[in-house]
């Protein structure tokens, strides 16, 4: 049993080993998080934001961090297999947690523009770095949030100067590598969009087989004037994976921002996003997809801020569980007093292939303006056994048919997803999870 | 071709068909009338495999042979062909996507090359013209926002794709417009020979104009009750069901 008092008394042996490394800023935010972590523990249900996810099956295991790099020796090809191909991407990879230069490949960049470790901006950027780092992702708020702060070693810095633009995915790779011992890793990414830029960003979080282990990122997205970012987070780790993810996003006038949370492995995953439509003339999409079959507890949390007026916000979540797979949707729409003429919009749609599977479906509006447009819509159905008989009757075969209305299904998600290799993957990975899916479940 | 033996079905216990006879040769067009809730669409269903229906007792043959042990997509792939009274929306699924997935289904099973995307669209360009149809019509997904019309040529559509040896159509002309009417009937005749067997349900004699049947079907109460020629269908339209519903009380 690894509690709150572990994870406090293991972050200040780590403290004092990681002191060399550091501005003294950074220990200043670290020791502060784990101030705001201790005050918050671990969450319960009897906490509105965590009344269906249980954390408790996270504390049965002694997860430790790594502190160093290991090279060994994963083939990139290996990679691409589990992850996507992505040829023709600029990648970035961590392996448990570091950066893995042998493993990442960036081309050359656009004069100006910056990706690069977290441990190397802060030497050749530190004071853009400072000036953003933390400055978003509340960790008053989240005590995994307030963790990963505390413990923050490395992760990913973007920074794409005013009028730059980067055409390729940047893709930001995250390997677990456990070989059987239950690592932790705290990923950190920053990304600083300056006004009138546009890149899409993949963040991926891979695993190996049946590995245990715990993912526990946080990322902070400024996306300022008329910048345009397309995001996506992919989570692909491993079957007895938990992973507890933040996406803060903070969004600047007239700027478009998009992102698909594709969730397919873990055996407990918390997904929060949390964007602020902080000035007007904003559009921000927040898409998802979730499949979950055995006992997997899929968890997405999305918050909408809309701060300001004139702002347009899309939510579109479908998921499909099977076996005993249990899931959570709760999207909060926050319309403050101020953001007159807002349209939000917010659908979340389940396919359950067995009667054992669950989801529990929150839309959250809080709305204090008065002229605004909110709708929400929320449906949970098996597959149409009507539609099943009408394909059957032309001559598909009853697997084939199922096959056929489950990516029909998903494919209202997956064809806004504009990042062609994550597209192209998870169209196979569909297929795969479900034949998959089919074998284990009472779904045929 | 189609030979249906004292057929009893049911729906969660409640008996729909109950002791239908029917045969149906190669070559010929049959139709069957009825009033609402009679069993026409039931005995359709049946005939395609829908296993929301139980058989209790009967059976039917198709070339000779009992099909009731057989799946839908069997069914279908030996030939057999339902356009059905409400075809289904699947929305996310794109028309010539279905199309070609089920022909090539088809195509599977009695060992042949599936087709590739250019064979297909230019076989279903000919079809496509016959039946007047709109190109976008086949890039949308599967009846999916079509009007009631739309979604009646399409099952049309299909049939023409897939060339079935059997084609049953339920209530194929409901909804249509007199052109469209003729075109649907252009289709249905297009396909008719000496190989093939039609069964086409309806409430209107007006379609057998256009698709002149070679024997006419009362069902009623699910029972064949009377049989007879083209002229049932224009007796039946003028009277009603009242009569023939008198003769078979008394039979
Ligand atoms: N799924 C079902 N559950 C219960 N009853 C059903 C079901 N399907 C059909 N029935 C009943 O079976 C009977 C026959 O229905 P069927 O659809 O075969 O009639 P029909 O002759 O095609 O009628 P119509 O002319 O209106 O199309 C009706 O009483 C109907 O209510
Ligand atoms: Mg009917």
């Amino acid at each position: 049993m690894a509690d709150k008092e572990t994870y406090i008394s293991k972050f200040a042996e780590l403290e004092t080993k990681l002191s060399e490394t550091a501005p003294s800023w950074v220990h200043d935010i670290r020791k502060s998080a784990i101030d705001r972590f201790a005050e918050q523990g671990f969450p319960t249900t009897k906490n509105e934001q965590w009344r269906f996810t249980r954390v408790r099956p996270l504390l049965r295991h002694d997860f430790e961090p790594v502190l160093e790099y290991e090279q060994d020796g994963l083939p990139a090809r290996k990679l691409d297999e589990l992850c996507i191909e992505d040829t023709g991407c600029r990648r970035v990879t961590f392996v448990n947690g570091h950066f893995a230069a042998d493993l990442s490949d960036l081309g050359k960049l656009p004069k100006g523009v910056r990706i690069e470790s977290l441990q190397k901006a802060l030497q050749t950027d530190p004071e853009r770095v400072q000036r953003h780092l933390s400055k978003y992702a509340d960790t008053g708020n989240n005590p995994f949030v307030a963790l990963n702060t505390a413990h923050l070693i490395d992760g990913t810095f973007i920074y794409l100067p005013k009028d730059t633009r980067v055409k390729e995915p940047i893709h930001l790779l995250h390997v677990t590598r456990s070989n059987a011992k239950p690592i932790l890793s705290h990923p950190r990414i920053l990304i600083v969009a300056e006004a009138n830029t546009r890149a899409s960003i993949v963040e991926s979080y891979i695993g190996f087989d049946a590995d245990t282990y715990f993912t526990n990122p946080v990322t902070e997205i400024t996306v300022m004037d008329r910048a345009e970012i397309d995001h996506c987070k992919l989570q692909k780790e491993s079957a007895a994976a938990y992973h507890m993810g933040t996406v803060q996003v903070h969004l600047g006038r007239d700027s478009r921002f998009k992102t698909d949370f594709i969730s397919i492995g873990g055996t407990l995953v918390r997904n929060d996003v949390n964007a602020v439509l902080d000035d007007e003339g904003i559009e921000c999409s927040v898409n998802g997809l979730y499949l979950a079959n055995g006992h997997q507890h899929i968890d997405n949390h999305t918050l909408i801020e809309h701060a300001k007026p004139h702002c347009t916000s899309n939510e579109l979540f479908k998921g499909i569980l099977s076996d005993r797979a249990k899931a959570v949707f709760n999207g909060r729409i926050h319309v403050h007093p101020d953001a007159q003429k807002t349209d939000a919009r917010q659908t979340n749609r389940c396919i359950l292939l067995s009667d054992d599977a669950q989801i529990n479906t929150n839309p959250q509006l809080e709305i204090y303006a008065d002229d605004v447009k909110c709708t929400h819509g929320a449906a949970v159905g098996q597959i149409d056994e009507n539609a099943v008989f009408y394909l059957r009757s032309r001559g598909i075969e009853k697997s084939a048919a199922r096959q056929m209305l489950i990516e029909a299904f998903a494919a209202e998600v997956l064809e806004g997803i504009k990042i062609n290799p994550v597209r192209e993957r998870l169209t196979m990975d569909i297929i795969d999870w479900f034949t998959k899916a089919r074998g284990a479940g009472k779904a045929d | 071709m189609l030979e249906i033996k004292n057929l009893h079905a049911s729906i969660q216990g409640k008996e729909i068909l109950k002791g239908v006879d029917l045969k149906v040769s190669a070559g010929q067009v049959h139709a069957i009338m009825g009033p609402n809730g009679s069993g026409k669409s039931t005995l359709a269903q049946v005939i395609a495999g829908r296993d929301t229906f139980d058989v209790t007792s009967g059976d039917i043959l198709y070339k000779g042979k009992s099909i009731l042990e057989m799946a839908p997509e069997e069914r279908a792939c030996e030939g057999i062909f339902l356009a059905f009274q409400y075809p289904v929306e699947i929305p996310g699924v794109r028309n010539s996507y279905f199309l070609k997935s089920a022909l090539n289904a088809k195509r599977k099973y009695n060992g042949e090359d599936e087709i590739d995307a250019m064979e297909f669209l230019a076989l279903i360009k000919d079809k496509i013209e016959l039946l007047e149809i709109k190109k976008s019509f086949i890039e949308r997904p599967v009846n999916d926002g079509f009007s009631g019309g739309e979604k009646k040529r399409n099952e049309v559509l299909q049939m023409a794709v897939l060339e079935p040896t059997l084609a049953v159509l339920d209530e194929t002309d409901s909804g249509l417009d007199i052109d469209a009417l003729k075109i649907v009937a252009n289709g249905v005749n297009a396909l008719r020979g000496p190989g093939r067997a039609i069964v086409v349900v309806t409430h209107y004699q007006r379609l057998l104009n256009y698709i002149v049947p070679d024997v006419v079907h009362v069902l009623l109460d699910g029972r064949i009750v009377k049989t007879g020629d083209r002229d049932l269908a224009l007796e039946l339209e003028d009277k009603g069901y009242a009569e023939v519903q008198k003769q078979a009380a008394k039979g």
